[in-house]
């Protein structure tokens, strides 16, 4: 399964290596042309069937949040910091695998047998942590890392139940996974998928592929907030799990190209595939880069509902994915040039 | 004018969803265009050719204005909400807010340990009156925006959105008024400034003008207590020196204060610490674009109560007509 592979390979914002090699495998066969750009989004082109003149950009970032080594201490313990938002109160005692090596390390984190009544409510700021790799010196850590190397959370891909699965980095191994299936069709126009690098650190791959490629209308295939835990107070779960793809309206980094919005909502209600709204304002995407890339460009965001993203470990419901893939070949068939004009 | 200040601020528009304004404006100015066109964000802009021997200028305004958006309805048929653009929760409160389906909504806030204190925008809802859930007339992702008509009293106008909607009035007179000149200039109604200068960010760059003039609101310091802003209602539009994004170009700025003189109308210079407008987008564009700023000082920007001089957006009109025949050269 490509969800599986994509979910393990690690590739934080930056290093985006080993996830551009795994799609470049999967998708070479099914595209015209393939190429990396500067940055290292990879980009192919499949030409269209020919009825429309359209160019469409769909996109999906291929990095995750992470680490980067910052600093080896005298001890052989590394120092580190975030690449991407992440939360500080989930880190301690997470375990992590650093450099194209693979070393295996462990956040350091005091046992709570020691912990002061004081420090117990206490968040450790990420500064004040540190990897432990086993290494009893400085010389003996620097034979297996070095500074500037990135670091990932160790997380395998599980099953849970007959319809859901756990693994890291689905924001955005979704999306890449979801663009790796709608990339085997072809559709009445050209079609440029991308996938992107540096989002998580301000959606800088995607700025560069839309200006090169300059299309006429774009999607950015994401995994998405669910935040559907029971609450004490009735308010928005941001999206749902098994709710179906999520359509963003408008989010921190843009307001999606309304007939777009309406062409996926018609699309999904005439297809019987379900839907939901994510809550407005909450996040942001690549489609954030793209629309306001040149003259403008017509966007729109498609996601999967994930729970916990930027943890070690996020939920989605494998139907809801199912779904994104159904939403989106469904409405390309249907993208016009027409749709796209405002007046 | 008066008319046009009326439909424009009394015009449903926020930023992301200005179909409806734009329609209005565009019924302002299509007889008044050689061209006019609606760019892939939205933005509408109107071509004047010059007589030759000039530059392309882009005068913009933006035509939206800040909101609310549904995030959650609850089961009861309340709604929950984020603010969409610079909205502070101080000015919500007992307000009301009217959706793009005309359906009004008033604010209200959950119980508070401190009464002194103004509620987060997450203890506050709207109320629609609807029985439940199922009956709300509003769907998550509708935006609101406040709600008020036009007051006219003395020379003082007072509405909800003359930030941009001033802006707007101001460029459709000077379209209405304007002789031949030589430069092509292109009137812009942009969208999505609330939210991030988005609009300017596209339009600038299609249009790839010479010279670039967001005509916009500003704060003043003449109320009570008021922070230190050297700016007063009727004391003539402001030319804007900086703001918290943008120096303006000194070209650009000395010819905007020769044209005020030519044209004998009172002038203010401003500097704006917090804020900004599409200018600082518009000169980013490119290799950069000679960009300033002509602002109508307004008090209570950003609430349901703006309030404007009206003779100082007069003499704006006549500052930017004289700025048109000017050579812009520098």
């Amino acid at each position: 399964m490509l969800l599986k592979q994509l979910s393990e390979a690690i590739g934080v914002s930056g290093c985006e290596d080993e996830v551009r090699r795994i799609i470049r495998e999967n998708v070479e066969p099914y595209v015209d042309e393939i190429s990396v750009d500067s940055l290292g989004n990879l980009i192919t082109y499949k030409k269209g069937e020919g009825q429309s003149p359209l160019k469409v950009m769909l996109s999906a970032h291929m990095d995750e949040v992470g680490f980067m080594i910052t600093y080896i201490d005298e001890k052989g313990y590394l120092h580190f910091r975030p690449v991407g938002g992440i939360d500080e109160r989930i880190l301690l005692g997470k375990r992590v695998v650093i450099g194209e090596k693979r070393i295996p390390g462990v956040i350091g984190v005091k046992p709570i047998h020691l912990l002061k009544e004081e420090e117990r409510n206490k968040v450790i700021p990420v500064d004040k942590l540190v990897i432990d790799i086993g290494a009893s010196s400085k010389a003996e850590a620097e034979k297996l890392v070095k500074i500037g190397d990135y670091a990932a959370f160790a997380t395998a891909f599980t099953q849970l139940g007959s319809k859901v699965v756990k693994g890291k980095a689905f924001d955005d191994r979704a999306g890449c996974a979801v663009l790796a299936e709608l990339v085997k069709e072809r559709y009445p126009f050209d079609v440029y998928a991308v996938f992107t690098v540096q989002e998580e650190v301000g959606l800088r791959g995607a700025k560069v592929a839309a200006f090169r490629i300059g299309p006429d209308a774009a999607f950015a295939l994401e995994g998405t907030i669910a935040d559907d835990l029971p609450k004490k107070k009735d308010v928005s779960p941001t999206t749902r799990l098994g709710y179906g793809p999520a359509i963003t309206i408008m989010d921190r980094s843009f307001v999606a190209f309304q007939p777009l919005v309406r062409l996926l909502v018609d699309t999904a209600e005439a297809e019987g595939i379900p839907y939901q709204f994510k809550q407005p304002l909450v996040g942001g995407t690549d489609s954030g880069a793209i629309h306001l890339t040149k003259e403008g460009i017509p966007s729109a965001t498609v996601a999967v509902p994930c729970r916990y993203i930027h943890s070690p470990a996020s939920i989605l419901n494998l139907e809801d994915f199912e779904n994104t893939i159904r939403l989106m070949k469904a409405t390309l068939r249907r993208l016009t040039p027409e749709i796209l004009q405002l007046t | 004018m008066i008319e046009i200040i009326k439909t424009l601020t009394e015009t449903y528009g926020p930023s992301g969803n200005e179909a409806r304004i734009r329609k209005v404006i565009k019924g302002f100015v299509g007889k008044l265009a050689d061209e006019i066109k609606v760019d892939a964000l939205g933005n509408l802009i109107a071509l004047r050719k010059g007589k030759g021997g000039g530059k392309k200028v882009m005068l913009a305004a933006h035509m939206d204005e800040i909101g609310i958006i549904v995030n959650h309805i609850d089961e009861k048929g309340f709604l929950r909400f984020s603010k969409v653009g610079g909205v502070s929760p101080r000015t919500l409160l007992g307000n009301r807010v009217e959706f793009e389906n005309g359906v009004i909504g008033v604010i209200g806030a959950e119980k508070m340990e401190d009464k002194e204190k103004t509620p987060p925008l997450d203890k506050l809802f709207i109320d629609v009156g609807a029985e439940d859930k199922e009956h709300c007339p509003v769907k998550i992702g509708d935006i609101g925006v406040f709600t008020r008509p036009l007051v006219v009293q003395g020379e003082r106008l007072i509405a909800k959105a003359f930030d941009d909607r001033i802006g707007c009035a101001i460029l459709i007179q000077v379209m209405q008024e304007l002789d031949e000149v030589p430069h092509d200039v292109y009137f812009v109604f942009t969208v999505q400034e609330e939210i991030g200068l988005r609009g300017a960010v596209t339009s600038t760059y299609g249009i790839a003008p010479q010279v670039a003039v967001a005509i916009d609101v500003t704060r003043t310091g003449d109320t009570p207590e008021a922070p230190k802003m050297a700016v007063s209602l009727g004391k003539g539009p402001a030319i804007k020196v900086k703001d918290a994004r943008m120096l303006s170009h000194p070209g650009v700025r000395e010819a905007l204060i020769k044209a005020a003189v030519q044209a004998g109308v009172p002038y203010q210079l401003e500097v704006l610490e917090g804020g900004t407008t599409d200018a600082a987008a518009m000169q980013l564009s490119r290799e950069g674009i000679p960009a300033g700023v002509v602002s109508i000082p307004c008090r209570y920007v950003h609430t349901p109560s703006e309030m404007v001089d009206f003779n100082d957006v007069k003499n704006a009109v006549k500052l930017l007509k004289s700025f048109l025949t000017s050579p812009l050269d520098w």
